[in-house]
């Protein structure tokens, strides 16, 4: 599904932001991607995405390879890879339907289609009721939940996340992190990256990718291919 | 129609630069339209003069009318001949005496007509250039009753080098203004990128093929840059009814300059929002 072949990024500094990283995420599976700021976590979900290009070895996403992968086909490698910020990444003058709607308009897939999903990914997340607001007028776990069903829309084969729960209350992380458990168990992989090592501890079958400055020292499925 | 929907937000959204880029593109094509304006009074004035340009065939008296009638059909034949109307002495001592008045008691008082009879020879609008003009009077001169053809050949050198003149100035005035008023839309138009650089990335992330970006801020842009033309139409046109009042009369652009002005306003418009979009986009691009 994700495979990470010996791959380092530098960004032209004295240290590579990441360096000669191997791990296969397999479809189906829940991953955390852990690490102190700088680790390289976010890096390695930019390289996942397509976002950056590897400066030396291979990100393979399903039939992607980022060394002969073309610019015409990021969008198409976009839509089967959803990402989830942090900082959520709505746009604010569109309602929670119209951002989820968004991400169905950018496939060219017909109006008549795009309501009926934008209603039934709303459910998914629980937010069916609240489909006309606007971001300002939600809370931050409900707003993190208009980009998990936006990150949905085009029924990903994996599902990157960046910190989800980072600006999120205890209650809301839990509530967000109950959804991710629920989306994989549907068969879409996740990896999420996060620092919250208590969320981790609290969650001890998942498997743990640790990253320190830019090496992976400790994957807990115990292989770095 | 998502793309005019997106476009039209974009402009709601940012009413102050959206107004900004309307004035830049406005005064740089109004600057245009003045020019146009210039230009396009010199062309008539030019146009007037060289309608004047003629060939005129100065006829031996033993020429017959048989043979000057052959020669004029002849001679409206050619490609560059627009007509040929034959001059009788008569009518040359009777409009002479008429033009020039201060010797009409000499002209009176004649004994023998000198004058002789002529073919005043006018060409075609587009073959009114020097080599042309000098072709017909050669073909002209060559009939055997024909004493001598005139053509104020130095008339001609100088309006044609001045319409020469006239039109690369335009070329080149024309392409510095333009290159000037493409500069300041897309100043104006990349400020309206860089504001909504965020929204760019977010499409981006949710696999959003450029197209679908670019357009609707092609969309702006052309609304923008017509809304620009239709500011330098006004300004031009107002400009031509203070000078057309005060100063002297003037002839109006004809419409399809004016069509082409405002055509090459929307379209100035489109390509700076492509322009800048696409540096965004490359901003924004795997890296």
């Amino acid at each position: 599904m994700v495979q990470l072949r010996s791959v380092t990024k530098s960004f032209g500094g004295s240290s590579a932001a990441v360096q000669d990283i191997s791990f296969h995420l397999r479809k189906g599976e829940f991953a955390f991607l852990t690490g102190d700021s700088g680790a390289g976590k976010t890096t390695v979900l930019k390289l996942i995405h397509m976002l950056h290009r590897p400066t030396s070895g291979e990100v393979r996403v399903s039939r992607y390879s980022s060394s002969r992968i073309r610019r015409r086909d990021l969008p198409g490698l976009r839509r089967r890879v959803g990402y989830i910020f942090q900082d959520f990444r709505l746009l604010e003058n569109l309602t929670a339907e119209e951002n989820v709607a968004f991400a169905l308009e950018v496939t060219g897939m017909p109006r008549a289609k795009i309501g009926p999903r934008v209603q039934k990914l709303l459910s998914q997340v629980g937010l069916a009721a609240r489909a006309q607001a606007f971001p300002r007028e939600l809370s931050g776990g409900e707003q993190q939940r208009v980009a998990v069903a936006r990150a949905l829309a085009n029924e990903p084969l994996v599902l990157l996340a960046d910190e989800p729960t980072g600006n999120l209350d205890e209650r809301a992380s839990a509530g967000v992190f109950g959804l991710f458990q629920k989306i994989n168990a549907s068969g879409t992989s996740v990896l999420m990256a996060t620092h919250d090592a208590e969320l981790i501890r609290r969650h001890r079958d998942v498997r743990v990718i640790e990253l320190e400055q830019g090496r992976l020292v400790f994957d807990s499925a115990g292989e770095t291919e | 129609m998502r793309a005019l929907r997106e476009a039209m937000s974009g402009i709601r959204r940012a009413p102050v630069l959206t107004l900004l880029s309307v004035m830049a593109i406005g005064l740089s094509v109004f600057s245009i339209g003045l020019f146009a304006l210039t230009a396009h009074n010199i062309d008539v004035a030019l146009s007037d003069v060289e309608g004047r340009v003629e060939v005129v065939a100065y006829l031996r008296d033993d020429a017959s009318e048989e043979q000057i009638a052959i020669a004029r059909h002849e001679i409206e034949s050619f490609p560059e001949v627009e007509s040929a109307r034959y001059v009788s002495k008569v009518e040359a001592l009777y409009e002479a005496s008429r033009e020039l008045t201060e010797f009409s008691d000499v002209y009176s008082d004649l004994e023998v007509n000198p004058l002789p009879a002529s073919l005043e020879i006018r060409l075609e609008p587009d073959h009114r250039t020097p080599d042309d003009v000098e072709a017909v009077a050669d073909r002209v001169s060559a009939y055997q009753f024909v004493e001598e053809a005139r053509y104020g050949r130095e008339w001609v050198d100088r309006i044609y080098s001045l319409r020469r003149v006239a039109g690369g100035a335009a070329a080149i005035l024309g392409i510095s203004f333009a290159t000037g008023a493409a500069l300041l839309i897309g100043i104006a138009v990349r400020m309206s990128v860089l504001a909504r650089s965020r929204e760019i990335a977010i499409m981006q992330t949710v696999g959003a093929t450029d197209g679908y970006i670019r357009r609707p801020f092609l969309v702006e842009g052309l609304v923008t840059g017509l809304a620009g033309g239709l500011l330098a139409l006004g300004l031009t046109w107002g400009s031509y009814e203070a000078v057309q009042r005060t100063l002297v009369s003037l002839a109006w652009l004809p419409v399809p300059w004016t069509a082409a002005g405002l055509a090459f306003a929307g379209i100035l418009g489109m390509l700076a929002a492509g322009r800048a979009v696409r540096r965004e986009l490359r901003r924004l691009d795997v890296h």
